[in-house]
């Protein structure tokens, strides 16, 4: 037997079916939760926009089309909305919120002893990237996102999502040289 | 090639390497990287830098957590608020089921830590949702082997199902020992599970406990009410 494809759980939804809808919800929501959760830096908020995602593919599931993958589609509608929230809050505060955590785990005695790990190190320089630099790194990274779909998530062309993806790593290797770790790259 | 030409060439496959890394380039562009790996010393150094980083990305996405229950059961309050459209009536009735069934816990028990175990039971119960979308059971969770019987009546167990299970293996289960879901997951990701359709006396019930637990896919099984 095999499990009920997501375009069929979609057009299931779109239907009015509420049980394919926890089906759906129960194969996402995890990864989903983590790409907002990595943008807004907030469980709490995470998790409210979590439920915003989920209503809306409720509400729009007959508005899918088809030409992108289930979860292309919800990932744009999880970045929407998410944007949408931060834009409810001054950049200021984000800059200064992002500089603080920085600050913080850089003094941090735990973050210190996990220096001596550099896998810990890179986890740590994923956090301090951009907002901007982090979507693109989790789009292609851990959400295994083509060139085409990331573009189309992000609403962007290809060649940027490319560039953009570039700049990202260049960055990442410069955090790291901070902490102490040379990588010979760029 | 030569060296002009090279690092036009380099720059562009470069580009591609972290796609190339999470497995997602077409077979062409896939082939030509692979074919610049193989002659490229430099280039197969840095591709062990994206590799390095690809698996870091993925260390710290897993170790997020996932949102709690209570995230379902607001969804799925909001979703019940809504207007009913299509022929979703069955559908309906479950996803009420199911948030019924966790606004009957207390906020203390669904308060459960975001951990892997937490992932899995809720994986599972999408395993067993997928199941009931298939059997379009109208309520509930049963197989079709299974009698339909009031929720309260017969002979019960309690059943973690080990994590690596999968949706065809606890159907296998459920259907080869007559057995029939009919509440869980349990905080613990325990299923009641119904295994005769009248009450059984003690020793009956633990030799029936006492097999099933035998099976690889029963993580834990106890009898109860």
């Amino acid at each position: 037997m095999q499990t009920t494809s997501d375009e069929t759980l979609i057009a299931r939804i779109a239907n009015g079916d509420r049980l394919a809808m926890q089906v759906l919800f129960a194969r996402h929501h995890v990864r989903i939760y983590r790409f907002i959760l990595r943008l807004v830096h907030n469980q709490a908020t995470a998790e409210d926009l979590i439920s915003e995602v989920f209503l809306d593919i409720w509400r729009h599931a007959g508005k899918f089309e088809g030409r992108s993958a289930v979860t292309t589609w919800m990932l744009g509608i999880a970045r929407f909305k998410t944007l949408s929230a931060l834009r409810r809050r001054h950049e200021d505060e984000l800059d200064e919120e992002t500089a603080e955590r920085v600050e913080d785990q850089a003094d941090d005695p735990e973050t210190a002893l996990a220096k001596k790990d550099q896998g810990a190190v890179l986890r740590h320089c994923l956090t301090a990237l951009s907002a901007e630099h982090r979507e693109v790194i989790d789009l292609v990274y851990y959400h295994e996102k083509s060139v085409k779909e990331a573009a189309e998530i992000v609403g962007i062309p290809e060649a940027t999502v490319k560039t953009r993806m570039f700049y990202a790593r260049k960055k990442l290797s410069e955090l790291l040289r901070e902490q102490g770790v040379e990588r010979g790259w760029p | 090639m030569n060296a002009t030409n090279k690092a036009p060439e380099r720059s562009e496959i470069e580009e591609l390497l972290p796609w190339h890394a999470a497995g997602t380039l077409s077979r062409r562009d896939a082939q030509r990287v692979e074919e610049a790996l193989a002659h490229d010393p430099e280039l197969a150094r840095r591709y062990a830098l994206v590799r390095e980083e690809l698996s870091e990305t993925i260390h710290l996405n897993e170790s997020l957590g996932a949102p709690s229950p209570g995230a379902m059961e607001k969804l799925f309050a909001r979703i019940d608020a809504e207007p009913t459209r299509g022929a979703g009536g069955a559908g309906r009735k479950i996803g009420a089921g199911i948030s019924g069934f966790l606004a009957g816990l207390s906020p203390r028990t669904l308060a459960w830590s975001a951990s892997a175990a937490a992932i899995a039971i809720l994986l599972q119960a999408g395993f067993l949702a997928d199941f009931a979308l298939k059997q379009k059971a109208p309520s509930g969770f049963e197989t079709a082997s299974a009698p339909s019987t009031a929720p309260d009546v017969g002979a019960f167990t309690l059943i973690r199902f080990a994590p690596q299970a999968s949706f065809d293996d606890i159907d296998k289960f459920l259907q080869a020992n007559k057995l029939s879901i009919v509440a869980g997951p349990v905080p613990g990701g325990l299923y009641k599970v119904r295994v005769a359709d009248n009450a059984l006396p003690k020793t009956a019930l633990d030799a029936v406990v006492k097999k099933l637990g035998q099976d690889k896919l029963v993580s834990f099984i106890v009898a109860t009410q």
